[in-house]
């Protein structure tokens, strides 16, 4: 599973007998001892926090699926019965919420992580597509265990979304009542979803075993961007274990603080209030907005007059991720020295984040308040959130499509040091992104 | 984390045994605060703990059968004995008895024609039939055991006496179970 060679010696009995056989414990010695590069910062340790964040919503996944009951007759109810009946359920429910929030919090992160020091690019291609497949699990099975509870948002997000596989022509009615199993959202719907949000995260367990085979056989990259030969490895590079299982282990103690701030003393924070009304086939609310880790996605769909355009251009927005080791034509991988991609690279970070903003605005509400009945273009005044997302939307696009292929041709990077110890050792400070 | 303690020259652990040995005991003391909500969600939940106790109008069984209801989520067997059933379960001599109780024991005084019992047998808890078996009290179908009409084991495999509820008489035809 990695390039190195094993430096696992068995020393009991036990150890000896069993490594014959099955050299189980050989594995995970070697795995833990990957030649790791020393200069590491603190945006590499949002892997590990990624790995937690998996097993602490499948811990409590399972123990919630053991009191919740998938029927639209009863599974609001199941709910609140876990808040005030099941030992510790208000816990363990508000744990699993927020940490699906927290989950998306780490993984965009560690996507902008990625994008900056050009994680993605030769010989890392398929730990980027992977992680791109994980990403897009991620999403469905946030997007299905948010359904559960059968509230307003619940039964809305899920019309809403099944709509926008219904909007493929000719073909889209046919797969949205297969999907649906009726001609409305309903029982049916909310079985099925509970029986498929029980099968993703092992799913998306599968793909970050892949992730991490990938990542073990061309190694860590890191903030410098260069490969190393194996051979003239001792200078720059450590063991994984015990160096950077304590760096990524204090890393974890400070994200759970920030967890532990959200599910104690703010559990609702990041929530719709709304999802504490029973889900009303009859009536949508009148504030209906995704959870916030969809808005800038949310944000690419409305900003599109056309209703499948609108699903092709969110639904591009994740596919143009999976392309991006082709597209970024430049040598250098990290930012760190490409100033001009650097300085795009933070306006791409701004309007992500605007985005989302935009997301949870109305499309007709004006972003400069006093400035009303301006100019108005094509189908919205210029000065309303319409218009600001759609600028947005562009540069997402732009960024990915035009600026990666052609700022790499065109730029002239700084000069990229020969190996990960000489920026150190010649005293040049350290750059953030 | 090293298992090998590093001393220093006098024989005491040094700092790094130290910080060894708390980060250690750290981490346990975290993950078995973790562990304890996944495991405690499992026991018994409030609405469930919550004690039934039902009320039971006697008149509803009539003489020489029995009524079965639900107490708690188990049956519970209600039975209004004949003068010769009763006769039969106070003459038994307790030295027949592998789990020996009196009668008088398991019904309330004045009332010994009511037998109230928990319809579980002590074996492995299931159903016994009423009026089958040896004894003229109940069979359980799963392994054998055989009650007499107080409700006690004679044969089989099971090691007690069927279980008398709490309960008490409201009236002269009305229990409160639990």
């Amino acid at each position: 599973m990695s390039d190195h060679e094993s430096t696992y010696v068995p020393k009991t009995g036990i150890e000896k007998w069993l490594d014959e056989r099955l050299p189980i414990i050989r594995f995970g010695a070697d795995y833990m001892a990957l030649p790791t590069p020393r200069n590491l910062n603190y945006w590499w340790t949002f892997g590990a926090i990624l790995t937690l964040c998996l097993v602490v919503q499948i811990a409590t996944g399972i123990v919630l699926a053991m009191h919740y009951t998938p029927n639209t007759e009863l599974a609001f109810d199941s709910v609140e019965r876990i808040m005030r009946d099941v030992p510790g359920g208000w816990l363990i429910r508000y744990v699993h919420a927020n940490g699906a929030s927290m989950f998306f919090i780490a993984v965009y992160i560690h996507m902008f992580r990625g994008l900056y020091y050009g994680s993605y690019k030769q010989p890392r291609e398929m730990i980027w597509i992977l992680g791109c497949v994980i990403f897009f699990l991620l999403i469905a099975t946030a997007f299905l265990g948010y359904v559960l509870p059968w509230g307003q948002m619940s039964y809305w997000g899920a019309e809403v979304i099944t709509n926008l596989i219904g909007a493929i022509p000719v073909i889209g009615e046919p797969i949205l009542i297969w999907l649906r199993g009726g001609p409305a959202i309903d029982n049916a719907t909310l079985n099925r979803f509970f029986s498929l949000h029980y099968l993703l995260p092992f799913a998306i367990a599968g793909v970050v075993f892949l992730h991490l085979w990938a990542l073990h056989q061309v190694g860590q990259s890191n903030p410098v961007g260069i490969l190393m030969p194996k051979d003239s490895r001792s200078k720059d590079y450590l063991p994984f274990h015990p160096y950077f299982t304590v760096k990524d282990g204090f890393a974890i103690i400070l994200f759970l603080m920030l967890f532990a701030v959200f599910v104690f003393y703010n559990p609702n924070a990041l929530g719709h209030a709304d999802n504490y009304i029973e889900a009303n086939p009859l009536q949508t609310p009148a504030h209906i907005v995704p959870e916030w880790y969809m808005l800038p996605f949310y944000a690419i769909l409305r900003a599109i007059p056309d209703k499948f355009g609108g699903v092709v251009a969110m639904f591009a927005a994740i596919g143009v991720l999976f392309i991006l080791p082709w597209l970024d034509t430049s040598r250098v991988r990290s930012m760190r020295y490409r100033p001009t991609m650097k300085k795009l690279f933070v306006i791409f970070v701004v309007v992500c984040l605007g985005l989302g903003w935009c997301g949870a605005q109305l499309p007709d509400a004006n972003v400069i308040p006093g400035i009303g009945g301006g100019f108005t273009l094509f189908d919205g005044d210029i000065n309303t959130y319409l218009w600001l997302t759609r600028v947005l939307t562009a540069y997402y696009f732009l960024f990915f499509l035009v600026l990666m292929p052609w700022v790499g041709l065109k730029e002239t990077p700084l000069a990229v040091p020969a190996s990960i110890s000489e920026p150190v050792l010649t005293g040049e400070t350290e750059q953030k992104g | 984390m090293t298992d090998q303690v590093v001393h220093d020259g006098d024989g005491d652990p040094n700092r790094r045994d130290f910080i060894h040995i708390a980060a250690g005991a750290a981490a346990v003391g975290a993950g078995a605060a973790c562990v304890w909500p996944l495991i405690n969600q499992m026991n018994p939940a409030a609405d469930t703990v919550a004690l039934a106790s039902i009320d039971f109008d006697l008149t509803k069984v009539s003489e020489g059968s029995q009524v079965v209801i639900r107490w708690q989520g188990k049956p519970v067997f209600v039975r209004y004995r004949t003068a010769e059933e009763i006769q039969e379960a106070e003459q038994t001599p307790l030295s027949a008895l592998k789990d020996p109780q009196a009668d008088a024991d398991r019904v309330k005084a004045g009332h010994d024609q009511y037998l109230v019992v928990v319809g579980s047998c002590t074996h492995l808890g299931c159903v016994p039939t009423f009026g089958t078996g040896d004894y003229g009290g109940w069979f359980c179908p799963c392994h054998g055991s055989h009650y007499d009409t107080s409700g006690r084991i004679r044969k089989g495999p099971a090691p007690k006496n069927l279980v008398v509820p709490d309960y008490e008489y409201l009236s002269d035809t009305s229990i409160r179970i639990g």
